[in-house]
């Protein structure tokens, strides 16, 4: 992720790799985690099915885990090794363990718990007659998920995919675990610090890494205040 | 005809109802709460499936437990107005009420049409806005809108009018007496609410725990002494419809016909021959073994004792037959009852002190007189 601006005044060529590669994996990683959060949060709030409490159980776990242990459980079922992980390599010729993607996946887990909470609670918020409403005007199942379910619940939404991408960028235990800390490509802000802090003469990186950081958190509490007073006045009316 | 058979359990709840009604007018399931109004509608409607029955409206089958057939409720085909509205909060009013006429009448195959719908419940004004501008009785009329607009074969509504204030009630009845009638869709109504009960209903299913205690034509079952709920009321009375004869308004009064006795009313309009219902309270009416003279009330019929029923606080219902199939219902003392020896078959004269006017059959409620 090479910046134009390259040793620019600011920040390093280097420096910006990091801020690019927090960029890529948190964004890759709400892409992909937040459709399967909309799905499993729907089952969690409207459906009763067996498993329902060990499905909320699993999701919930890296939520309480320690995130390097969550890395070490990723290793030990994506890495080349592990069941899907060696699959992956032997089929598709993918590697997740010590890349970009498995970064993704890693920082995707942590925050899906959080994803996860935030839609569903918005889900739940919705009048479960307004679906009866929907089913006797003729909407069937998929019909009334995308007409009345998925709009009002996306304030919601939005604000999950929010806070699952701020927890991507702050993510350090998991991703360190699973993906190493491998310059432009694995080492997001968080991990790049601490590679500055352990790096003789590299407090000035350091703090600067740690401002850009504080800039993301600040922009990403700002919207995601904005977009929730957007769903109270949205929910009023 | 609509054929309800259902049993199910809901809980400690159970319920085993059976009846059937036809097809055209307005159909009310009446009963206090708890009594199973509402999980009869949500039978019908799909909302819940029984544990054993079978559901017929016209020609198609609903539900038949036999055949382990149970048609999802996206498919009946229904309009459903429910006792908060319902109005989906995202959309504007407009939405609301094209959401199920784009998925039941594709291609301007609408029967029942969108201006027409507009024009009778006075929703042109509303269509642009949201639903959280609405006033309640606002809101209620975009629902009923929605629900016809999805061309319904039958309208159900779950107390539409339990959630508004007493003018708003007013107004939203008047519009459901005549929608009925106005775009030819049978309703199936629920209410706890006599006054509901006796404005809208042409037939009655009378539910208590679960069962049903009574059915048939609105007036053979309110006219009746011995009804549960109905009849143990303060206004429990009988209702009668009848032409209107001729019309006297520089005295205030029309004459309806009554079988082969005329009766006078406060003045209604409306022309000649249009029929008018009338609720006559049964405290209101007078018994007595000899035509009365010298008298102010003006309402004095023939009649014969069909029925006595005595009721929980003491008093007796009596039945009255009149010429012309109706049918009176008269509250008495049980020493009247003796001392003017009421039985089955005695001819007696009904004095009527007043009528409490409803409406001419499909238009707007008049005062009560």
């Amino acid at each position: 992720m090479q910046d134009p601006r390259a040793d620019g005044p600011l920040l390093t060529s280097s420096e910006w790799q990091a801020v690019g590669a927090s960029l890529v994996v948190g964004a890759r990683a709400v892409a992909v985690g937040l459709p399967i959060a909309v799905a499993v949060a729907w089952l969690l709030a409207r459906k009763r099915f067996p498993g329902r409490t060990l499905l909320d159980a699993i999701v919930h776990a890296p939520l309480v885990l320690p995130p390097v242990v969550v890395g070490y459980a990723l290793l030990l079922v994506f890495g080349i090794q592990g069941p899907i992980g060696h699959w992956l390599d032997a089929t598709l010729g993918t590697r997740l363990a010590f890349t970009s993607a498995g970064a993704s996946l890693a920082a995707g887990v942590v925050a899906f718990p959080m994803m996860v909470r935030a839609i569903r609670l918005a889900l739940e918020g919705i009048d479960p007659g307004l679906d009866l409403a929907a089913r006797s005007l003729g909407a069937r199942s998929l019909d009334r998920f995308f007409t009345v379910t998925f709009p009002l619940a996306l304030p919601g939404i939005v604000a999950a995919a929010i806070v699952g991408f701020a927890a991507c960028l702050g993510e350090f235990g998991a991703v360190i675990t699973f993906a190493a800390s491998i310059p432009g490509e694995t080492q997001t802000l968080p991990l790049a610090i601490y590679a500055a802090l352990q790096t003789p003469g590299g407090e000035q990186t350091a703090l600067k890494l740690a401002l850009v950081s504080l800039g993301v958190a600040v922009a990403a509490l700002l919207a995601a205040d904005a977009l929730g007073r957007w769903a109270r006045r949205w929910a009023a009316r | 005809m609509i054929e309800f058979d259902a049993r199910t359990t809901i809980g400690e709840f159970r319920l085993d109802v059976s009846f059937h009604v036809p097809e055209v007018g307005t159909t009310v399931l009446f009963g206090s709460s708890g009594a199973g109004k509402s999980t009869v509608l949500a039978l019908l409607a799909g909302a819940l499936r029984p544990q054993s029955g079978r559901v017929v409206v016209g020609a198609e089958v609903f539900v038949d437990t036999g055949r382990a057939f149970h048609l999802p409720l996206e498919q009946r085909h229904l309009g459903w107005v429910f006792q908060d509205g319902r109005l989906f909060p995202h959309l504007t009013v407009r939405q609301n009420l094209e959401y199920g006429l784009r998925r039941r009448a594709p291609l301007g195959a609408a029967k029942i049409g969108w201006q027409r719908v507009l024009d009778v419940l006075g929703l042109g004004a509303l269509v642009n806005r949201w639903p959280r501008d609405l006033s309640g009785g606002e809101r209620q009329r975009v629902a009923i809108g929605r629900a016809l607009l999805a061309q319904p074969r039958l309208l159900l509504m779950d107390e539409p009018l339990a959630s508004l204030d007493v003018p708003r009630k007013r107004e939203i009845l008047e519009l459901l007496a005549s929608i009925g009638a106005e775009f030819s869709t049978p309703i199936v109504y629920v209410t706890h609410s006599v006054a509901e009960l006796l404005r809208l209903a042409d037939h009655v299913v009378l539910l208590e725990r679960g069962r049903v205690a009574a059915q048939g034509p609105v007036a053979e079952i309110v006219g009746r002494g011995d009804t549960p709920l109905l009849a143990a009321r303060g206004d429990a009375g009988a209702i009668v419809e009848a032409p209107i004869a001729a019309q006297y308004p520089e005295r205030g009064t029309t004459m309806l016909t009554l079988g082969d006795a005329e009766l006078q009313i406060p003045h209604v309009a409306g022309d000649v021959g249009r029929r008018v219902r009338l609720h006559v309270i049964a405290s209101d009416v007078i018994l007595a073994t000899e035509r009365p003279r010298a008298i102010s009330v003006r309402n004095v019929l023939a009649a014969t004792v069909s029925r006595l029923a005595s009721r929980a606080d003491g008093a007796v219902n009596v039945e009255l037959a009149l010429a012309g199939a109706h049918r009176l219902l008269a509250t008495v003392t049980q020493e009247a009852v003796r001392e003017l020896k009421l039985a089955p078959g005695l001819p007696v004269f009904a004095l009527l002190k007043s009528v409490a006017i409803d409406a001419p059959a499909g238009t707007r409620l008049l005062e009560m007189a």
